[in-house]
């Protein structure tokens, strides 16, 4: 693996440990809700959330090139409350990122929520325990391991993105120049030793992830739902 | 007759032997073939209006597969299965033709590219686009990456040659290809991009926004090579468009889409 190759690795890392603690705060009570609400817009709202699971990189690339340009309204109002685009920037990265993995946290916290159900948070409740306190102390302790096959889904599904990087990053070093740019680039180049030192690491990564995930929860981790 | 299987069989037979026969007294001109054709991006537009007359005119069928020069190069080491290469610069037709994946002797010049700074925005580029350049009045200024594309060595040229390289790498940020390129730029993402000219000037097409065409002693030129690969060796129809593209006819519709000499 060239020297070069440190940064983006390292900025990859960045990108997937930041999106999934952002996914953890927004995924929770999602997660939360989608377990236990009798709306009738619960159908709808899962189907939103799996949406990346089932669009092409190139469609929420394309949709987000548009959405983060400064002429239009949400680039625009990013750019002057930051001095900074959103297009080719890391910020800009972490939302895409956010939105792209969604899926992935919110399914196995839903499924890990559902599965616990309602009766022990209830019984908190009937002891005087307020409602962060009932999560807190309750819920979520029993939901450890739904949590725990999240947010390693999330971050290793992060690390793999590629088409919405590509449309949206701009290959700046340092900033969007993620690893699997890094491999794209080095196979146009034809620099097959540099794109067989990444690859390889980032197959050993990803089966690793996989293995302790089934292994920790007996092989259902995947089919939780 | 009645309907049974043998019958069916039979008939079938017939109407075989009548379309076989049909098909014998047609008359022929040339057996009309098809042709894969990798075109580098920024040729396109200009390929696919060429293949217009040159279909109609020889009734072979082109297929065009778009992509970075460097791309598609490095698709026909593996093996793609295309017949020509249309390419945004002369040293991948090259090196196909030393690598025996080429025919020698088949390498030409179809089209020289020419840069364009550009802006969506009207007025944004000023009438000398260097002076834009130099006032570094923008965010970002997309080119085509250095190391895929040849619009992109030639707008590191540019850049070099304005003596800006320097000072403008913050602000620099890279398409795969000048198409991607075109489309940072035409979204308004970045203000400026040194995109291909012919982009701008193919006919029926406006982008709008402000340009300015890039001098030619800032750059070396973008000589676009066309070569036919070895798969395509006994392709009438890939034979047949490479000669097309070197009548009068077809230069003076490549050059109407912003190619120079």
């Amino acid at each position: 693996m060239a020297f070069d190759d440190l940064g983006p690795l390292w900025l990859t890392l960045q990108l997937a440990a930041v999106t999934t603690l952002v996914l953890v705060v927004l995924g929770t009570p999602l997660a939360w809700w989608l377990a236990f609400t009798r709306a009738r817009i619960k159908p709808a709202v899962e189907a939103v959330t799996a949406l990346p699971l089932v669009l092409p990189p190139t469609v929420m690339g394309f949709y987000l090139l548009v959405l983060m340009s400064p002429g239009n309204p949400l680039g625009g109002a990013w750019l002057r409350f930051t001095g900074d685009t959103l297009s080719f920037s890391f910020s800009g990265l972490v939302i895409a990122s956010v939105i792209y993995s969604l899926p992935f946290m919110v399914q196995p916290l839903q499924s890990a929520f559902e599965t616990i159900g309602r009766a022990p948070v209830e019984a908190a409740a009937t002891l005087g325990a307020g409602p962060l306190d009932r999560f807190l102390t309750v819920a979520s302790p029993l939901a450890f391991r739904g949590y725990l096959t999240a947010m390693v889904l999330t971050f290793a599904h992060t690390i793999g993105e590629f088409g919405v990087v590509l449309m949206v990053g701009g290959n700046i070093r340092g900033e969007t120049r993620v690893i699997s740019i890094a491999i794209y680039e080095h196979v146009e180049t034809l620099d097959y030793a540099a794109a067989h030192g990444l690859s390889a690491l980032l197959l050993a990564f990803s089966f690793i992830v996989l293995l302790a995930i089934y292994a920790m929860n007996g092989g259902r981790a995947l089919r939780a739902r | 007759m009645p309907d049974t299987p043998i019958a069916r069989l039979s008939r079938r037979v017939r109407v075989c032997a009548a379309v076989m026969l049909g098909l014998a007294f047609l008359p022929v001109a040339a057996p009309a073939g098809e042709s894969r054709v990798a075109v580098a991006t920024n040729f396109l537009d200009a390929a696919e209006a060429l293949a217009i007359g040159f279909e109609t005119e020889t009734g072979h069928r082109l297929s065009f597969t778009a992509g970075a020069t460097g791309k598609l190069y490095a698709q026909i080491v593996e093996g793609a299965p295309f017949d020509v290469f249309l390419a945004a610069d002369q040293a991948r037709p090259e090196r196909l033709v030393a690598e025996g994946l080429a025919e020698e002797g088949s390498q030409f010049t179809y089209a020289t590219g020419r840069l364009a700074l550009w802006s969506a925005e009207a007025g944004r580029v000023g009438a000398d686009g260097s002076v834009t350049l130099a006032e570094g009045d923008f965010r970002a200024l997309a080119i085509a990456n250095p190391d895929l594309a040849p619009y992109g060595v030639a707008a590191s040229e540019t850049l070099g040659n304005l003596g800006l390289w320097e000072a403008l790498t913050p602000k620099i940020v890279m398409g795969q290809n000048i198409g991607q390129t075109l489309a940072l730029v035409a979204t308004g993402n970045a203000e400026l991009g040194l995109v291909a000219l012919a982009a701008l000037q193919a006919p029926g097409q406006s982008l709008g926004g402000s340009a300015w065409e890039v001098p030619l002693e800032l750059h070396s030129p973008i000589r676009q090579d066309a070569v036919l690969l070895t798969r395509g060796h006994d392709n009438q129809a890939a034979r047949a468009f490479l000669e097309y593209l070197q009548s009068p006819g077809a230069r003076g519709l490549i050059a109407s889409f912003g190619y120079g000499d």
